[in-house]
């Protein structure tokens, strides 16, 4: 990989604290209309300025000590966070936990491994540790969005759903429909995101490489390289929450474990 | 199968049996220590709204499990069975129509295909009393009545030997109701199968079966052949319920 330039640009304490009056407006914002939103936001901005602050020296060290074995910690403590926080958004799936771990984990090794494989990337902590944070986040949130709709679809539907049973079907056939519609949720954010990418919106990382002075085509290519990956890796996430996830609405007798209110 | 012998009285031949099956749900017992026979033939289980009529009738084919006792078909605990066949052997069809996606001949097909089993949905439709070029309309766009009947032609495409139905006319006016049950009395004339209907309606139970059991709180309160248990006065029937507990 060599479309990264050795560039970098120093930022001030005082810049960040500058950019803190957009934050202001949005308080003024949600004030204004009664969005209720100025104590989230408060905490989103100190949350962001101690998570990413922390995770910059953690990076700094991880850099210096180039270990691949840090880089993997680094990676399973990420997908770890990433199981907890989302199945805070699967509620209406039982024992959600294990399916997010299960699928963040399988996203991050399949997608890292195949890009390290192909000669994409380096595997040194210089590439690994930015791209699986980039790769894992993403997991993340389409693994959420697709279970919290199957757990609302499993809700509504199971009528349906054990009206299927009833004639035969087992668990995985009753919920096949709400399996398309799940996955879909999960995957389509990205898939429209990188449709209008460079139209509507400069992807992040592109951004930051012409902040950094990178020539505009490599930021370009790198930029392609990261949205490609990052739809392996969102259709590996969801899919594979979704298929360890939709067992646990059943029992191993084909019934559904909250059967419809007679 | 068992026989349950009645002196003076006809034959008898056992299909399900409860035996002390209790059931909760959230916490609540919805059926206590119910002991139960539902014979071959035309059987009805009778009670007011939330009595537990309708769980009572999704532990007959393993949609769930007893917390204690058990449900015996044909001689066997139903948990001894495979609960995808003993489904197709023992079809529900439940009270709310809940239509898969797609035209009448998708949802006939449906369950068949599954068994890997061939059919024939015209058959079907004119069993439950729908005419055959109903086949390839949107089942969407029927009227509820018209669902509840795709809902029995796609159970009766299992071709199953009991059909269990969950107030099968409950959501329908006097007119599609009287259609819905001529179709099971037609049903009955026609083939061997056993129906066990759920309802709240002593007339309808009268009309459409052989066998009652009454169950009211979640317990069984009475039980025996419909001529004789609904031609009596309701409180005459309860009163001697209560005397037999």
């Amino acid at each position: 990989m060599t479309l990264l330039a050795a560039s970098s640009i120093h930022v001030t304490i005082g810049e960040v604290a500058a950019a803190l009056a957009l934050v202001a407006v949005a308080a003024i914002a949600s004030r204004s209309w009664h969005a209720g939103l100025e104590e989230d936001i408060g905490i989103a901005v100190v949350r962001s300025l101690i998570q990413l602050t922390a995770i910059g020296y953690v990076i700094t060290l991880i850099f210096d000590q180039d270990s691949f074995l840090l880089v993997l910690a680094l990676l399973a403590v990420m997908v770890v966070f990433g199981a907890f926080t989302a199945r805070q958004r699967a509620k209406g799936v039982p024992d959600s936990f294990w399916p997010l771990l299960g699928s963040l984990a399988v996203a991050a090794s399949a997608t890292l491994g195949l890009v390290v494989a192909l000669g994409i990337f380096d595997p040194t902590p210089r590439y690994l540790v930015p791209v699986g944070g980039m790769v894992i986040g993403n997991a993340m949130t389409a693994a959420a969005v697709a279970l919290n709709r199957l757990g609302e679809d499993v809700h509504d539907q199971s009528r349906r759903i054990e009206a299927t049973l009833a004639l035969g079907a087992t668990s995985s056939q009753a919920v096949t429909p709400l399996v398309r519609r799940s996955l879909r949720s999960g995957m389509i954010t990205l898939v429209d995101s990188t449709k209008t990418t460079g139209l509507i919106f400069f992807p992040g990382t592109m951004v930051g490489m012409l902040l950094a002075g990178a020539n505009p085509v490599d930021a370009v290519r790198l930029q392609l390289i990261l949205l490609y990956v990052l739809l392996g890796a969102v259709s590996i996430a969801a899919l594979m929450a979704i298929t360890l996830a939709r067992r646990n609405f059943f029992t191993t007798a084909h019934q559904l474990r909250e059967p419809p209110e007679p | 199968m068992r026989v349950r012998l009645c002196v003076g009285r006809i034959i008898e031949v056992v299909l399900f049996e409860l035996e002390d099956v209790t059931y909760s749900r959230g916490g609540k017992v919805v059926l206590r220590e119910v002991r139960a026979r539902l014979p071959v033939g035309a059987s009805s289980v009778l009670g007011p709204s939330g009595s537990g009529k309708s769980t009572l009738l999704r532990l007959l084919n393993r949609l769930a499990d007893p917390d204690s006792g058990r449900v015996v078909y044909e001689g066997r605990d139903v948990r001894e069975y495979d609960p995808l066949a003993l489904r197709r052997e023992v079809s529900l069809v439940p009270q709310l129509p809940a239509l898969i996606d797609g035209t009448v001949h998708d949802n006939v097909a449906y369950a068949p295909r599954l068994a890997g089993r061939s059919f024939n949905a015209r058959t079907c439709l004119e069993l439950a009393g729908l005419d055959p070029a109903f086949e390839d309309r949107d089942a969407a766009k029927l009227s509820v009545g018209e669902q509840q009947r795709v809902m029995l032609a796609r159970a009766l495409a299992l071709e199953p030997r009991v059909l269990l139905l969950d107030e099968p006319t409950s959501a329908l006016d006097q007119a599609a109701r009287d259609a819905v049950e001529g179709t099971l009395r037609r049903l009955r004339a026609r083939t061997a199968i056993s129906l066990v209907v759920v309802t709240h309606d002593i007339a309808q139970a009268r009309r459409l079966s052989d066998f009652v059991v009454r169950i009211d709180a979640g317990r069984v309160v009475a039980q025996g052949a419909a001529a004789e248990l609904l031609a009596e006065p309701v409180e005459s029937a309860l009163a001697t319920a209560e005397d037999a507990t």
